[in-house]
């Protein structure tokens, strides 16, 4: 497959991605709390939506003709804060404040108090239903703006964000792009009978196709795929676009890959001294 | 004694359907989104006049109420059309994470509140929106008395920026407002005066509060009316005076005496004060389909009951 990505903006994104998964682990060793597996599955997608994709700026986040996202899987915020800081938002130093009273950086995104946040999540499933009512605004409005939304694999399982489906559907929503973080591992999920824990594999192509949108699947970790896929999501007309972002959970560190006791857990000086190294080295 | 009640009856209906479509023709801004209930709600009124203005949501409020947040971030003032036991229940997360905390600008239109909402039953009364509604921060709550008070409160709606639910009632009532009367968020309205009791009542149940009143004075009791159409924020200054003045509150609602208007003027009194309240309302029960007037009186907020907790009210004087 041919790409759209030139080699210079590649290696930007690598590093950029790099960069916020290394701020994203420091942030949740120092507040003692946060999640870690999906903001780390989710951050490639970050870093290409903020350094490649979306049409917005630090001077004037505010500004009425931006693109907006929305965080659907609200609990992946300070993998979102991480982007969002290294983009220039607001100063990297801040991530220090994660979790802490009186932050802007709330455990779950607070739309009212930290500029680039479009929406309040964190209560699963909702996110992608205010998505659609921003691509909805764009279209009555006649405004350019287009709408991305990330949404958890594990989040799938909330009946909100079918009612969501249908709807952006029925209004022909193709200035509207969700993105699936399909990590295949939510807070407990499943037992899978091999000692793992698991989400049962759901035939997320064929739902989402079901539901009238425009499916595209990619290596959630590649920034050429990730690119191409929304490049190709700006070509489908008539109908919303959902870019199945296949994804490995806490993917950058070894130990926290694909592993459940990652969903949340908060690593030690040791384990986050080991995982500042790995993320370095490139693993 | 002449009634201040009119003979003729206006469905609360017929001033929302008036007065949305004319704010969906005067405003460019104004959306109004159905959750497949308008033909009940007579939203279809815009559906039918402007429908350029009326997005059907289908049946799907929690999805209903999250979009209409993200649409108020692109510039539209959403109003949002379900029954009253829908938005306080199925949909009350969506309300509190993504439109009462961050403010936003979406109308909530609850309709078929109450308990006489055309033999539909328990799954489509609302005896509990009052209460929760009222505890969300940033929320307006209000239950209009009659249909003059719905335009007027959806014009204040209109104007006012950030959320508000507006709480109103399927069938006819008679006509309490005309067309000087000015709606103050937050201000009580006395419809009646009187030194013996004072009966705070709010939405249908005013003017069956009037009715039991009147009843009373032929009795020689005088008794005052105050009526809430905004229960949130609450006129507690006017609650308070009502005490000093006669000494013994009444509340009247269409709705169960736990967590609605009951409770919030009893909160006031307890704290500023303490005089004797009887509550009428449903009393922590189930309830099941019926005629109007059999309702009315199986569940004990017929204009009798408000009378009978008048003189249980003098009583403890």
């Amino acid at each position: 497959m041919s790409t759209l990505l030139q080699e210079e903006q590649k290696d930007l994104l690598i590093n950029k991605s790099k960069e916020a998964r290394k701020q994203l682990i420091k942030a949740v060793n120092h507040a003692g709390a946060g999640h870690i597996g999906g903001p780390m599955s989710a951050m490639d997608l970050f870093i290409n939506l903020y350094f490649n994709e979306l049409n917005v700026s630090t001077e004037d986040p505010d500004n009425d003709n931006r693109d907006r996202f929305v965080l659907s899987k609200g609990h992946s915020a300070i993998g979102l804060y991480a982007a969002l800081a290294v983009r220039g938002f607001f100063p990297i130093e801040e991530l220090k404040t994660f979790d802490s009273l009186d932050s802007r950086l709330q455990a779950h995104p607070d739309m009212t108090i930290l500029p680039g946040l479009d929406m309040s999540t964190g209560s699963l499933g909702q996110g992608i239903s205010a998505a659609v009512g921003m691509a909805l605004g764009a279209k009555l409005q006649n405004k350019e703006f287009r709408t991305y939304c990330i949404v958890g694999d594990g989040e799938s399982q909330e009946g909100q964000v079918w009612e969501a489906a249908d709807v952006a559907s029925k209004y022909k929503l193709d200035n509207l792009v969700a993105i699936l973080d399909n990590n295949k591992i939510q807070q407990f999920g499943w037992d899978a009978g091999n000692g793992k824990r698991e989400i049962p594999a759901v035939n997320a192509h064929g739902r989402w196709e079901a539901f009238g949108w425009h499916v595209i699947d990619i290596d959630g970790h590649n920034h050429e795929e990730i690119t191409n896929a929304f490049h190709e999501a700006k070509q489908v007309s008539g109908k919303p676009t959902i870019i199945i972002a296949n994804t490995v959970k806490g993917k950058g560190v070894s130990f926290m890959e694909d592993t459940i006791k990652w969903h949340s857990r908060v690593p030690t000086d040791e384990e986050l001294e080991l995982g500042l190294k790995e993320l370095e080295a490139g693993v | 004694m002449k009634t201040i009640l009119s003979a003729e009856k206006q469905t609360m209906r017929d001033g929302l359907s008036k007065t949305m479509l004319r704010l969906s023709q005067e405003d460019e801004n104004v959306y109004v989104l159905d959750g497949d209930l308008g033909t009940s709600t007579k939203a279809d009124v815009v559906a039918d006049n402007n429908p350029e203005k009326f997005l059907q949501m289908g049946i799907a409020e929690q999805n209903m109420m999250s979009a209409a947040a993200g649409l108020a971030t692109t510039g539209i003032q959403p109003w949002t059309f379900s029954f009253a036991a829908f938005l306080s229940k199925r949909s009350i997360d969506q309300i509190q994470v993504q439109i009462a905390q961050p403010k936003l600008n979406v109308k909530m239109i609850g309709g078929y509140s109450g308990l006489l909402t055309g033999l539909t039953g328990k799954t489509h009364q609302s005896l509990e929106d009052i209460a929760i509604f009222r505890t969300l921060a940033n929320m307006v709550v209000l239950a209009p008395g009659d249909s003059k008070e719905v335009e007027k409160v959806m014009e204040f709606a209109h104007q006012y920026d950030g959320p508000v639910y507006i709480r109103v009632a399927r069938d006819a009532y008679p006509i309490l407002f005309d067309d000087d009367y000015t709606f103050e968020l937050g201000k009580a309205v006395t419809l009646k005066e009187g030194t013996d009791a004072t009966i705070i009542s709010t939405g249908t149940q005013t003017s069956r509060s009037v009715e039991a009143a009147e009843k009373l004075e032929e009795e020689g009791i005088s008794v005052e009316v105050l009526h809430m159409p905004s229960i949130k924020p609450l006129d507690t200054e006017a609650i308070v005076k009502a005490a000093e003045k006669t000494g013994a509150i009444v509340t009247a609602e269409e709705h169960s005496i736990i967590g609605g208007l009951g409770s919030a003027v009893a909160e006031t009194l307890v704290e500023e004060k303490p005089v004797p309240v009887v509550r009428v309302g449903v009393k922590d029960r189930n309830s099941e389909s019926g005629p109007n007037e059999a309702m009315l009186d199986k569940y004990e907020i017929s204009p009798n009951h408000v009378a009978d907790a008048v003189k249980q009210v003098l009583k403890k004087k």
